[in-house]
């Protein structure tokens, strides 16, 4: 494994990411938080194509986005990322709560993204019967703020994508700035200045931790504690 | 090679490349009596098959039952993928170049399960303006370029693309300063690493100063019948037979990947002369000879120095170059995880032996390719010989979005069980 230095740019390998989804997932999974699990998909070759096991994602399905929030899951890590749009936050829950007593089903899948080299969310969301939902239902389900920003970056924020291993469309939240924020978060990281590397294995959590606000769910505080601990910290 | 008025000649055929098509409304929407004849329209290579929709709707519009139009096309049953460029899925599902292309359109029932949505012009220029800004991450570490186009540069580059408009497009894109794709066969990469200082970004020196990504999409089609001729090739039923590659080449910066071209034009020029009507001449050029094993003397031999498509070729599929693998110096280690594992003494193994060690590590897999045999190569609709130098291939036949797009055929010796 090489180690990182400290003018890292944010950016992990896909060898890494494995590693880290690993992890990531690992504690996830221990910490039994209510949440469905995170697993790994290899996925199955085409034909003719060495398996390799970077070539899989991670992935979380059949998760159904909490609708009370802000007792139970306490953001940790991340406050400044998000803490300025707090309060518009009640009102879509209870909007939610009025327009549809029906829960909506999200499939997350992280997958590496080789020209980006940043993990990419994609995922789907759909109603118990298995219709899939539109956009607008979608708004209906986020917190303002991020149905603010959908209607400014229409296309540049979420957009419906080919599902790179399942051949499908799926939103995806647009990668692009990606090694930027990462870079931000771990620039306050303790290993990255008095290691010079970078704890690949938080690299998810960090990451997640600013994706998931998207959808008004954040890392229950006991696991970013965790994994912010030192406890998993292998600096390499 | 390089002409005046802006752009390789090249460039030039490729961005006045049309596809002619035959397009046919499908049955289920004719709802008039007797059937409308189909259209015939030319198709811009290097445009998306919605752009057709203004042209192709008034042959049909008489026909059409009532409802909201949201136009897709169809070939052999597969509906098409509008984000790929139109060449491409000419190349790419016609194994024998069919002409006219027969398609057939639909205004109605938009496969919302297989395509992404596509309801205005919109969702195509923002595909490609997405796509424009993922080949600028690619060579910059960042896509800030794109990012910081003004509105108007913004809208006359589209333009450019919509009207086939090389000059009106060299003149913006050159603004975006794509440092690594400087249009100059005699630059080496290690002397000059010809980022402009605007580009790069990066004071800090992250950016791998000696390495250079290369955006490339790749799509393998994968047979498992054996054919003699292309037209024998069996249609495409689903996608899920073609295997889409989205990952850099990655170029260190002791590959040298310019060099001076002074062997003889790496192109036959007939090829990519608009694609009316079938030359005989240039159908006995291309594939044919080719068939087998698209290895190239001067890189067995060692003697070329210079980083050639058939190197990047076995960069992205080293699964059908095991064999032939250089050591692993030269490889990229975080693209290829293949070749990773293939040190040297390793690289005379069989591909089973090493699907066996895989399996070993507990790492789901397949069969892997015994004796599967790429059978055609085609970038822009022609063949390229693989000894041709890849900046030369990347500077000429990309597409407007900065990626290169190659198709590949690959057969497989036997129908292999997940």
């Amino acid at each position: 494994m090489t180690s990182i230095s400290s003018s890292w740019d944010g950016t992990i390998t896909s060898t890494q990411f494995h590693n880290a989804a690993s992890t990531f997932s690992e504690i996830w999974n221990n910490f039994d938080l209510g949440f469905p699990h995170w697993s790994w998909i290899n996925f199955p070759n085409k034909p003719g194509f060495a398996a390799t096991k970077l070539q899989g994602y991670l992935s979380l399905e059949n998760m159904i986005l909490p609708i009370t929030t802000e007792e139970e899951c306490v953001l940790a890590g991340t406050e400044d990322l998000t803490c300025s749009n707090e309060d518009s936050f009640d009102d879509t829950a209870i909007l939610v709560q009025k327009d549809s007593k029906e829960r909506h089903h999200y499939d997350f899948h992280v997958i590496y993204s080789s020209s980006f080299r940043v993990p990419v969310l994609y995922f789907r969301a759909y109603c118990s019967d298995g219709e899939p939902l539109a956009i607008e239902d979608l708004e209906k389900d986020f917190p303002a703020y991020t149905a603010q920003e959908l209607a400014v970056s229409k296309w540049t924020f979420i957009t419906r994508e080919e599902h790179p291993y399942l051949n499908r469309p799926w939103y995806t939240l647009h990668p692009c700035g990606t090694s930027e924020w990462m870079k931000l978060l771990f620039s306050n990281e303790p290993s990255v200045v008095n290691q010079g590397g970078v704890a690949i294995e938080k690299y998810l959590t960090s990451w997640f931790s600013v994706v998931s606000p998207v959808f008004g769910f954040k890392i229950p505080l006991k696991f970013s504690t965790f994994m912010n601990s030192g406890n998993v910290a292998t600096v390499i | 090679m390089e002409s005046k008025g802006g752009g390789t000649e090249a460039q030039k055929y490729i961005w006045e490349g049309a596809i002619p098509l035959q397009i046919h409304l499908h049955e289920s929407e004719i709802t008039t009596l007797p059937t409308p004849p189909p259209a015939m329209i030319l198709a811009p290579r290097i445009g998306y098959l919605p752009l057709l929709a203004q042209k192709v709707k008034p042959f049909f519009s008489n026909s059409l039952p009532p409802g909201v139009d949201t136009i897709w096309f169809e070939y052999n049953g597969l509906p098409l993928k509008w984000y790929i460029p139109t060449g491409v899925l000419f190349d790419l599902l016609c194994a024998e170049p069919e002409r006219p292309w027969n398609l057939t359109v639909h205004f109605r029932g938009y496969p919302g399960n297989i395509l992404t949505p596509c309801d205005s012009e919109d969702s195509v220029k923002w595909s490609f303006i997405n796509s424009f800004k993922e080949a600028a991450y690619i060579i910059n570490g960042n896509c800030k370029n794109v990012m910081n186009m003004s509105q108007s540069d913004q809208l006359e580059l589209w333009r450019s693309i919509m009207d086939g408009d090389l000059d009106s497009y060299l003149r913006i894109s050159s603004k975006l300063k794509f440092g690594i794709l400087v249009d100059d066969f005699s630059i080496q990469l290690n002397i000059s690493s010809p980022k402009s200082p605007e580009s790069t970004q990066n004071a800090d020196g992250t950016a791998p100063a000696k390495t250079g990504r290369i955006p490339v999409r790749l799509y393998v089609r994968t047979i498992n019948e054996d054919f003699d001729e292309l037209e024998d090739a069996p249609v495409v039923e689903s996608w899920d037979r073609i295997s889409y590659i989205n990952r850099p080449v990655q170029i260190h910066g002791d590959d040298k990947l310019w060099m001076r071209m002074d062997c003889e034009q790496p192109w036959n020029k007939k090829c990519m002369k608009k694609e009316v009507p079938c030359n005989e001449d240039h159908q006995s050029h291309m594939g044919r000879k080719s068939h087998g094993r698209l290895v190239c003397d001067c890189v067995t031999s060692g003697a070329s120095k210079c980083f050639t498509l058939y190197d990047a070729v076995t960069k992205l599929l080293p699964e059908f170059f095991g064999e032939k693998l250089p050591p692993t110096d030269d490889v990229s280690k975080e693209e290829v995880e293949v070749e990773q594992r293939s040190s040297p003494e390793e690289t005379n193994k069989s591909n089973t032996e090493r699907s066996g060690e895989m399996l070993n590590e507990g790492i789901v897999s397949c069969s892997i390719s015994d004796g599967a045999e790429i059978k055609l190569l085609r970038i822009q609709g022609i063949e390229p010989k693989m000894e041709i130098p890849f900046a030369w291939v990347v500077n000429n036949l990309m597409n407007p979005e900065y990626f290169l797009h190659i198709c590949v055929y690959v057969k497989i010796q036997e129908p292999i069980t997940i």
